[in-house]
């Protein structure tokens, strides 16, 4: 029992320490994305945004931070609390769990599995369960209302994502995430797959609840959506995991289709930069198109944002999926043949 | 006796604990939610016997997308009035004869494979070698060519299950307005900018 002990207690001490390796930056990363988001959109409407906090308001975000943690947490009376209180833990935990798999550069990854795509896909189809409970708990109209129009949103633009995912996977042969980049040293998915790079970003927009398609939590209609009744530290678990997500969909279109870690093109000043300066850059860039759609786009109504998904995209994505399949058939270039 | 084993035990007695609690709160949204559990520590299980891939399907399709149908129909439901705890002894028998089914099933199955689970004389065919392939890979090459009159005739069923469904519940109503959106984008040409005097109005 005691080898036992000794066998495990250095690799889990090792495990954690990677954890932390994760989320630290991670933590870091969601305080410095709050803040570009609110500075990008200011910009585009020619405000100043956040500039008091701190040099050129970069404190900002630690303050409202520390002001939502000593805030009082307000139990609604008709609530079941129980699934109240797990509903912001569970998003922030899921949201974190993806990035388990997530290379930054070459064997630099907490856990390279073999199935890393389907294992981001299942762990983001999850993400659904914090918000469905957070709006059926709170007992609440809005709440509800916004849970339920997040659930159908978010199952819709799941199945479009599916597609492009096999696509992508159509032409590397595998599901390892260093594999599928390692398959675009040649060429970045993103030439050859043009369209699916736009469906996949503009359903990575619904799939996190970004505007144009923010309607479970949209203030006009829903109050606050999902997220009205929460206060506090739940509701700072709530922002924190929604902005994990966005990261993680920026990482993944930069994985899938922006060739994660490689540089633009393989000469001599470009590849001796550090493969996750790259991929910091490549995600940061990604975030830029986030922000700014945020910033353009009006608010999406609820039935053309389910058309959009359903007889556009959906048809769309399928038929990718056939021609890719196709195209890489006859003309012998599909891996493994 | 290592890691192996205890999560084993974990999984299976979360499994276990949260069958039994599906069962038995009186709240339908918390079944669900414990049934949702349970199906994740049952992806755990198949993690455990090193078949990731099944794993991480049982998550996407059932966990990800049944489960969340299946909330969302209990959630709209108003349950605290059809809820009667006092006749739910009257299932009892009917439970037992299901659990006695399974039961069955599972021991003619070990003893035809004589507590050697590398016998597998009772699957219909034979298997390929999988050596040097990855869970993925030797799904997918018997499953697309020895098995493909399986795979294609549930998919067929699935199609027709999808279709009944649809023209079940499909109905027309009239004095529907929809939106067209091809009409809307070709009406460039009949939109006129006017520029209207002031105090004369304009004809349209």
């Amino acid at each position: 029992m005691i080898s036992l002990a000794q066998t495990y207690f250095i690799e889990v001490m090792t495990i954690i320490l990677y954890c932390l390796l994760i989320f630290v930056p991670l933590l870091l990363g969601v305080v410095m994305a709050l803040y570009a988001d609110r500075k990008i959109w200011a910009a585009v409407q020619k405000r100043r945004g956040p500039n008091v906090v701190g040099p050129y308001g970069l404190f900002q975000v630690p303050a409202d931070g520390l002001k939502f943690i000593f805030k009082e947490i307000i139990l609604p009376d008709g609530s079941d609390k129980t699934v109240f209180l797990i509903a912001p833990i569970i998003t922030l935990a899921l949201s974190i769990t993806a990035w388990a798999v997530v290379p930054v550069q070459a064997g630099v990854v907490l856990a390279n599995i073999n199935v890393g795509i389907l294992y981001i896909f299942a762990i983001s189809s999850l993400g659904v369960y914090g918000i469905l409970m957070a709006g059926w708990s709170s007992n609440s109209k809005y709440p509800f209302f916004g849970a339920l129009r997040s659930a159908a949103q978010m199952v819709s633009y799941e199945v479009s994502i599916g597609f492009v995912i096999i696509t992508v996977l159509l032409c590397v042969g595998s599901l390892n995430l260093t594999e599928i980049v390692m398959a675009q040293k040649t060429m970045w998915f993103f030439i050859p797959l043009f369209p699916m790079f736009i469906v996949f970003f503009i359903s990575a927009l619904a799939e996190t609840n970004r505007p144009p398609f923010d309607l479970p939590e949209a203030e006009s209609e829903l109050v606050a959506g999902y997220q009205t009744e929460y206060s506090g530290m739940p509701f700072v678990l709530f922002l924190f995991g929604e902005y994990i997500n966005i990261l993680l969909m920026c990482a993944m279109t930069t994985i899938l289709f922006l060739g994660g870690w490689l540089p633009p093109i393989d000469i001599y000043p470009l590849n001796a930069v550090p493969g996750f300066v790259w991929f910091l850059l490549k995600v940061i860039f990604v975030f830029y198109l986030f922000a700014m759609v945020k910033a353009f786009v009006p608010r999406y109504r609820y039935d053309q944002l389910m058309r959009l998904g359903w007889k556009v995209f959906l048809p769309l994505s399928l038929f990718a999926v056939v021609a890719t399949s196709s195209i890489l058939f006859f003309f012998n270039l599909a891996p493994g043949m | 006796m290592t890691a192996q084993l205890l999560t084993f035990y974990l999984f299976s007695g979360v499994i276990l604990i949260s069958s039994l609690m599906v069962i038995s709160t009186k709240n339908p949204v918390h079944s669900v939610l414990f049934l949702i559990l349970s199906f994740l520590n049952a992806a755990g299980l198949f993690v455990i016997l090193h078949a990731e891939f099944l794993a991480m399907i049982l998550i996407i399709v059932y966990v990800g997308a049944v489960a969340v149908l299946f909330l969302f129909v209990v959630m709209m439901l108003d349950f605290k009035t059809s809820i009667n705890k006092d006749n739910i002894l009257q299932y009892i028998p009917i439970g037992i004869l299901i659990g006695v089914v399974f039961i069955a099933e599972l021991i003619i199955v070990l003893i035809n494979t004589k507590f050697d689970l590398s016998n597998i004389q009772v699957l219909p065919n034979p298997l390929s070698d999988f050596t040097g392939k990855s869970n993925t890979e030797a799904i997918g090459s018997v499953l697309y060519t020895d098995y493909i009159l399986y795979f294609q005739l549930s998919g067929v069923i699935l199609l027709v299950a999808m279709i009944g469904s649809i023209v079940l519940t499909l109905r027309e109503r009239e004095g529907v307005k929809r939106q067209v959106v091809s009409e809307q984008l070709q009406r460039q040409g009949k939109i006129d900018l006017v520029d209207v005097k002031s105090g004369k109005g304009v004809d349209i």
